[in-house]
C-alpha cells in the first residue's frame, strides 16, 4: 500500500513537471495584465484579438501549411519507401535505414546548417526551404512508424490476391493498407508533432519574413511576448488534446472489438 | 507411494470478481506423478501457480512438508516450475540460464560445473552450455527450462503445459523422457495439461477439473473406465484433436486444408486445437472428402469398427459401423457441426487480460 | 517480380536522401574543410582548441550528461510504475507524454523562465512560507532543468517500452528460481531493458549536448554552449567555415557517444556475474 500510494505520488510529480508550464500559459492567456509574474483580472481580450493580428495570422498560417504539406509529403514518400525498403535485400534494406537514422540521431542544429549551405547555393531561402526541411526529417518517422507494420502483412496475400486478378493498386488498398494503417496514422500523427514543434531547423532554413509561431516567437522574445500567442496556443493545444482523445478512444475501441 | 507432500485445503481464489477456485481440496504426495487436466479456464493453471506461490489464495492453506508456505513468495518455496512458454533468459546463454538458481543459492563454481554438465545430459544437450537460446528449437528450449529448474534438486516440480507448444512428434517423444526423468530424478511432478492422452500417458493420478471445481480424482485407469460424470466422460475419450489455426470466423486450417465449422469469436489466424470425434468421421471414396489417407489398421469392436487412417502425417482414428480393407486409400468427410473448435491452452496472464476484456 | 516492382517505390526516398541528407552533409564538409578563399585548410576543426570553444564544448558535455543522467534516474521508476499499473492501451501512455509537444516548445520554456525567475512564480510561492528568493534563472542548473523538462519523454519511451515487452513469465521465472526482488532487478529486468536504455541515452544526450535555444532562454546569455557559439558563427556574424568545422566536432562527438553507447548495449546485454 505504501509503495503504491508512493508511486502515485511519483507520477502526480512528473505529471506536474510536465505539464505546469503548460497550466501557466493557459493561465496567462486569460490574464488582463502585460506583466507575465503577475495576475491582472480574467479577460478573453487576447482570444478576441488574435484574428486581427496580421503578424500572429501570418505565423499561424505558415505553420499550419508547413506542417500538414510536409506531413502529407512525407507520408506518402515514407510510406511508399517502407514498402519498397521491405522488398529489399538485407544489405540494401541496411543501408536504406542507416540513411533513414541520419536525420533523426543527427543533431537538429547540424541538419539545419547543413540543409541551409545546400539551399543558399542553388536558391533562395524561403517558405519552400523550411517545407522541403521539414519534410526531410519527417520522412523518418513515417518510415520507422510503417515499416513494423509490414513485416506482419505476408506478402503471400498480396501475391494471392494479385494471383486472383486482383490490380497492384486494387491489392494493394484491400490487403496492404489494412495492415499498415496504424503505422501510416501513427507515422504522420509523428511528423505533425515533429514539424509544429520544431524551431531548429526552421530557423536555418527560413528566409527572411518568412515566420513559423517557434521562429516568431523567438524574435519575439528581446521585445516581449504579445499576450495573444498564449491566447492561440491554448486554442492549439485543447485542439491537440481533443484530437488525441478522440484518437484514443478510437484505439482502445479497436483493440477491443477484436479481441 | 509415501506421504502427503502438498496439501491444498479450501482453496478459493477470484480475479474480478470471477470464482476461479471454489473451496479447492487436493493432496500430492511424494514421488507421485500429479495431473492437473482440464480445459482452458478449468482453474488449473491457477492451482499449479498458488503451489509455485505467484498467486496467494483468497482464503485456504498450502501446507508443504507440514509447513504453511501460503503466503511464501516463489523464491523462498523450495519448488520449481517448468513454464508454458519456457520463459528462458534470452539475454544469457543456456549454462547461464541452468546456473541462475545455484549462483543464487551460492553453490561453488565446481559444483555449478558440475551440476550443467549433469543436467544437459539428462535432457539430452550435452555440449549446448555455450549457445544462445535463439539458436535452440522449440523442444530444446523446453528441455533446457527442464534442466534450468531440475539443477535446483526441488522436492516438487511444477510443469505447466510444458509440451503445449511442440508438435506432435516432438511430444510424444518428451512425454517418454519426462517419464524417463521423473524415474531417474525420484521426485514430485504437478503436471497441468488439457491432452487427455497426455495425462492418460504419463500420470499416476489425474484430477480432472472444471470451472474451478476438481470433477474427479483417481488413476488413469478409473477416470479412462468409470469416468464419474458427464464433464468427465465427455472430457476423456477418443478423440482426434489436430494443431489448427482458426483462419477467420467458421474456417479452420488444419494439416494443409481448409474445412468449413460452425465455430465463431475465435479471432483471425489464431493456432486453435481441432477436436473430431471418431464417430464423427465419414469414410468416403478417394478425393471426395476433406483429406485422402491409406487405411493402416482395422479391428472390429463389436458394434464398430475402428479404423486408423494415416492422412496429412496424422493418425487418424475414425469408427464407423461399414468394414474397409486395410492399406485402402479413402476419403475422409466430416459435417461442419461436428468439427470442434478448442481454444489452445493459454498462459494465466492472458487469461487475465480475457478476463477483464 | 514483384518485389522488383515493390522496390521501385522507395525510389522517391532514395533521390530525397540524396539530395536533401547526403549534399547537405557533403557541403558541410566542404565548408569545414575550406577558408573562405575556397581553399584547404584544418583551421576550421582545429579551431575547437580556441579556448571560449573548448570550453563551451566542454560545458555541453558536462550539461549533456548531467541531463541525461538525471533524465534516465528520473525515466526507469517512472516506466516501472506505468508498467505495473496495466494500462492496457499503450496509446495512452503516449499520449500523455507527446500531448505537451503540442503546446508551442519555446512557449514553454518561456513559462519555465516565468517560473524560475527572481520575481517569479516558484519564488513567490515560496515567499509565503518565509522561504528566501533562490536566485534559479540565468544558471548551469536553469539550463539543465530546461533540457530535462524538454527531453524527458524521449528517455521515458524507449524505457516504458522496453520494460513493457518483458513476459510476465520470465519474471515468475527468475523468482521461482529463487531470485529475490532486488536479484530479479538487476540479473532479468535491466539486462533486458538495455537496449531501451541505450535508445533513450541516445535521443536525449544528443540533442542535449547539441542544443542552443534553452541555454538562450534559461541561461540569459550568460551559459555559453557549443550550440549557442556554432549558432552564433552562422547567424551573427558570417564565420560559415567556422561554424561548419565546429558543426562536424560536434557531429564527432555525436558518433563517438553513440558508437560507445551500442557497445555498452550489445555486451551489457549477457549476464555478468
Amino acid at each position: 500500500m505504501v509503495k503504491k500510494s508512493l508511486s502515485r505520488i511519483y507520477l502526480a510529480i512528473i505529471f506536474l513537471f510536465l505539464y505546469l508550464p503548460i497550466g501557466v500559459l493557459i493561465v496567462l492567456s486569460f490574464n488582463n495584465s502585460l506583466s507575465r509574474v503577475k495576475w491582472g483580472g480574467f479577460t478573453t481580450e487576447w482570444y478576441r484579438n488574435l484574428v486581427s493580428d496580421p503578424t500572429i495570422m501570418n505565423a499561424f498560417y505558415t505553420t499550419i501549411l508547413i506542417t500538414v504539406a510536409s506531413s502529407v509529403i512525407a507520408t506518402i514518400i515514407g510510406t511508399m519507401a517502407a514498402i519498397g525498403i521491405s522488398a529489399m535485400r538485407k544489405r540494401n534494406r541496411q543501408i536504406m535505414l542507416g540513411a533513414t537514422n541520419i536525420p533523426l540521431l543527427n543533431a537538429d542544429i547540424v541538419t539545419g546548417i547543413s540543409l541551409m549551405l545546400l539551399f543558399v547555393r542553388f536558391t533562395e531561402l524561403g517558405t519552400s526551404t523550411v517545407l522541403i526541411a521539414h519534410i526531410t526529417f519527417d520522412i523518418p518517422y513515417v518510415i520507422l512508424n510503417v515499416l513494423p507494420k509490414l513485416s506482419n502483412t505476408s506478402s503471400h496475400t498480396y501475391e494471392a490476391a494479385r494471383d486472383l486478378g486482383a490490380t497492384p493498386l486494387y491489392a494493394f488498398f484491400k490487403i496492404v493498407w489494412p495492415d499498415i494503417k496504424p503505422g501510416v496514422f501513427s507515422g504522420f500523427l509523428m511528423a505533425v508533432t515533429m514539424s509544429l514543434d520544431d524551431f531548429s531547423i526552421t530557423y536555418f532554413t527560413k528566409g527572411a519574413g518568412v515566420n513559423t509561431l517557434s521562429t516568431m516567437i523567438y524574435t519575439q522574445l528581446r521585445k516581449g511576448i504579445i499576450p495573444e500567442m498564449y491566447a492561440l496556443s491554448t486554442i492549439l493545444f485543447f485542439l491537440a488534446l481533443v484530437l488525441l482523445l478522440i484518437m484514443n478512444y478510437r484505439s482502445v475501441k479497436d483493440a477491443k472489438g477484436r479481441s | 507411494m509415501g506421504k502427503k507432500l502438498i496439501q491444498l485445503e479450501n482453496i478459493t481464489k477470484t480475479y474480478d470478481g470471477n470464482m476461479i477456485l471454489d473451496d479447492l481440496n487436493l493432496y500430492v504426495k511424494e514421488n507421485e506423478f500429479l495431473t492437473l487436466l482440464g480445459p482452458s479456464g478449468c482453474g488449473k493453471t491457477t492451482t499449479l501457480r498458488l503451489i509455485g506461490g505467484f498467486e496467494t489464495p483468497d482464503t485456504g492453506r498450502i501446507i508443504f512438508d507440514g509447513k504453511d508456505i501460503t503466503s511464501l513468495p516463489p523464491n523462498e518455496r523450495k519448488l520449481n516450475t517448468v513454464f508454458q512458454k519456457y520463459a528462458l533468459f534470452t539475454h544469457m546463454s543456456i549454462a547461464d540460464n541452468i546456473a541462475f538458481g545455484l549462483k543464487i543459492s551460492k553453490k561453488s563454481k565446481a559444483y555449478i560445473q558440475d551440476k550443467i554438465k549433469y543436467a544437459l545430459k539428462l535432457v539430452n544437450l550435452d555440449g549446448y552450455e555455450n549457445r544462445s537460446i535463439d539458436s535452440l528449437s522449440g523442444g530444446q528450449q523446453q528441455r533446457i527450462a527442464i534442466a534450468r529448474a531440475i539443477v535446483n534438486e526441488p522436492k516438487v516440480l511444477l510443469l505447466d503445459e510444458p509440451l503445449g507448444a511442440l508438435d506432435l512428434k516432438m511430444r510424444q517423444d518428451m512425454q517418454y523422457e519426462l517419464i524417463r526423468l521423473k524415474n531417474e530424478l525420484g521426485i514430485t511432478f504437478i503436471y497441468v495439461t488439457h491432452d487427455q492422452e497426455e495425462a492418460l500417458t504419463m500420470s499416476d493420478t489425474i484430477a480432472v477439473m472444471n470451472q474451478g471445481y476438481i470433477q474427479q480424482i483417481g488413476t488413469p485407469e478409473d477416470i479412462y473406465n468409470e469416468p464419474e460424470n458427464a464433464f468427465v466422460a465427455d472430457f476423456i475419450g477418443d478423440s482426434n484433436i489436430i494443431d489448427g489455426i482458426m483462419i477467420e470466423d467458421k474456417l479452420v486450417s488444419f494439416l494443409g486444408i481448409k474445412h468449413e465449422c460452425v465455430d465463431t469469436g475465435f479471432g483471425n489466424n489464431k493456432p486453435v486445437d481441432v477436436v473430431i470425434r471418431p464417430e464423427d468421421i465419414e469414410i468416403v471414396e478417394a478425393g471426395t472428402g476433406f483429406m485422402d489417407g491409406d487405411i493402416t489398421s482395422v479391428i472390429f469392436k463389436g458394434v464398430h469398427y475402428e479404423i486408423e487412417i494415416m492422412a496429412g502425417g496424422y493418425e487418424w482414428l475414425v469408427h464407423t459401423t461399414k468394414y474397409f480393407e486395410t492399406g485402402s486409400h479413402v476419403g475422409m468427410k466430416v459435417i461442419p457441426f461436428n468439427i470442434q473448435i478448442m481454444h489452445k491452452p493459454e498462459s494465466s496472464d492472458e487469461k487475465a487480460v480475457e478476463l477483464d476484456a | 517480380m514483384h518485389n522488383a516492382r515493390k522496390r521501385l517505390l522507395a525510389g522517391p526516398y532514395l533521390v530525397w536522401i540524396i539530395g536533401f541528407t547526403v549534399l547537405p552533409i557533403l557541403m558541410i564538409l566542404y565548408y569545414a574543410f575550406t577558408n573562405s578563399d575556397g581553399g584547404f585548410t584544418w583551421a576550421n576543426i582545429a579551431a575547437i582548441a580556441d579556448p571560449v570553444h573548448i570550453k563551451a564544448l566542454l560545458l555541453s558535455l558536462k550539461l549533456g550528461i548531467l541531463c541525461t543522467i538525471v533524465c534516465l534516474l528520473l525515466s526507469y521508476p517512472l516506466a516501472m510504475i506505468l508498467n505495473s499499473l496495466h494500462i492496457k492501451h499503450q496509446s495512452f501512455v503516449v499520449f500523455i507524454f507527446v500531448l505537451p509537444m503540442w503546446m508551442n516548445f519555446m512557449l514553454r520554456i518561456l513559462a519555465w523562465q516565468m517560473l524560475l525567475s527572481n520575481n517569479g512564480i516558484i519564488n513567490g510561492f515560496f515567499s509565503i512560507f518565509g522561504i528566501p528568493k533562490l536566485h534559479m534563472l540565468n544558471t548551469q542548473g536553469a539550463v539543465v532543468f530546461g533540457m530535462i523538462y524538454d527531453f524527458l519523454p524521449f528517455m521515458i519511451m524507449p524505457i516504458y517500452n522496453s520494460i513493457v515487452r518483458i513476459r510476465k513469465e520470465t519474471i515468475d521465472a527468475a523468482r521461482d528460481l529463487g531470485a529475490n526482488s532486488f536479484i530479479t532487478f538487476f540479473r532479468i529486468i535491466l539486462p533486458l531493458t538495455l537496449p531501451g536504455i541505450v535508445s533513450g541515452i541516445i535521443m536525449v544526450f544528443v540533442p542535449a549536448l547539441t542544443s542552443f535555444v534553452i541555454s538562450d532562454l534559461l541561461g540569459g546569455g550568460k551559459v555559453l554552449l557549443i550550440g549557442n557559439v556554432i549558432e552564433q558563427s552562422f547567424m551573427q556574424g558570417s564565420y560559415w567555415n567556422l561554424g561548419s568545422g565546429l558543426s562536424i566536432v560536434l557531429m564527432i562527438f555525436v558518433l563517438i557517444s553513440m558508437a560507445f553507447m551500442n557497445r555498452a548495449g550489445e555486451s551489457g546485454g549477457h549476464a555478468v556475474w
